[in-house]
């Protein structure tokens, strides 16, 4: 549905604006290595632009920092209409290694709304591409959580009082059925 | 000349090819020692949680449910990929995968759960002790981490929650 409705919002090109709100520069290098000719991302459209309000996409790059936080806000609400916002790197989707320490307030999405996330400590470029594959819609996501089970509930708690001896050792009695 | 010069520039304009890489169309193989998203083998994994007791950015959980049962859950969002979890695992049940096309549209996406069984000692019902004392301190006993927030809490405590305290057993071979 939501790629649905992004190729009826965007049916031309995207613009992207470029926020960085207190991140290391790693995630910004492979940003700008992306509009490199080797992997040109103007294949899709996509073209940076200075000012947020020229953009269609927000690429959010960063924890959302306590100095910073109210002008990623002040940037995102200047963006017309139809926009997107993409986290890029560790930072802006999780907080960043320093997510408890004072000057960060978290993920950016604790202060705008985050449609995209590409995670990794920088993504690769071809990871950044991917991610914008999967905004326009022409390649499917890959990840869906996992979830592995060792056990069948319910099984019998452990308890003390089940315990055996039993020539020279004690013996769980419940142990056979779990 | 200016026309034989042209010419000689367009031929090389020619030969030069495309440069481009067609990525999304193609497939892009990474390097050989690229470290990617880290996957859990749950048939390996004990539940020792040094991975989580290890990781740099606090993304791996645990939480006891009872003695027999640990959820252990890695959430990924602020995963650096440093591998220390791959490192320190003493069975090799994580291994650094090399795939990095996790671009999602929901966070959640990347978490893998996994739920184990912790087998206890069956002399005295508890889980195996660390030689050395300062071992033991790294030892955090039951852990609660807030599975519900997603937050890992610096805790620990000898007993589970919402549960009766058992004394030691004092277990008499006859």
């Amino acid at each position: 549905m939501l790629k649905n409705l992004c190729q009826k919002m965007f049916g031309r090109s995207l613009w992207v604006y470029h926020a960085n709100s207190g991140g290391c520069n790693g995630c910004d290098i492979e940003v700008l290595n992306v509009l490199t000719p080797y992997y040109d991302v103007e294949r899709f459209g996509i073209k940076l632009v200075g000012s947020p309000r020229h953009a269609d996409v927000m690429l959010c790059q960063g924890p959302a920092m306590r100095a910073t936080a109210r002008a990623l806000r002040c940037a995102y609400d200047a963006m017309p209409a139809p926009k997107l916002v993409f986290a890029i790197g560790g930072c802006a989707c999780g907080g960043g290694i320093w997510h408890d320490s004072y000057p960060v307030i978290g993920p950016v999405e604790k202060v705008i709304p985050v449609n995209f996330y590409i995670p990794g400590c920088p993504p690769r470029p071809e990871a950044i591409i991917y991610g914008v594959a999967v905004a326009v819609g022409l390649v499917d996501k890959k990840v869906a959580p996992v979830e592995f089970k060792q056990l069948e509930m319910p099984i019998p708690r452990y308890h003390p009082d089940d315990l055996r001896g039993r020539d020279e050792m004690v013996v769980y009695e419940k142990a056979e059925k779990v | 000349m200016s026309i034989l010069s042209k010419f000689k520039e367009a031929m090389t304009g020619i030969k030069a090819g495309c440069v481009t890489l067609d990525y999304p169309a193609r497939p892009r193989p990474v390097a050989e020692n690229f470290r990617g998203r880290p996957v859990f083998d749950a048939q390996k994994c004990i539940g020792c949680a040094g991975c989580a007791n290890n990781c740099p950015a606090r993304e791996i959980l645990v939480y006891d449910v009872c003695q027999e049962v640990r959820i252990l859950k890695y959430l990924g969002r602020r995963c650096t990929y440093c591998g220390r979890c791959a490192d320190v695992c003493p069975e090799k049940a994580i291994t650094m995968s090399r795939e990095f096309e996790t671009a999602t549209d929901k966070i959640s996406d990347i978490q893998q759960r996994l739920d184990l069984f912790m087998s206890t000692c069956q002399r005295c019902g508890r889980c195996f002790k660390e030689s050395s004392p300062l071992e033991q301190l790294k030892l955090k006993g039951y852990r609660f981490d807030d599975l519900a927030n997603e937050r890992w809490i610096f805790r620990s405590r000898a007993y589970l929650e919402n549960e009766p305290v058992v004394d030691d057993i004092k277990i008499e071979l006859d």
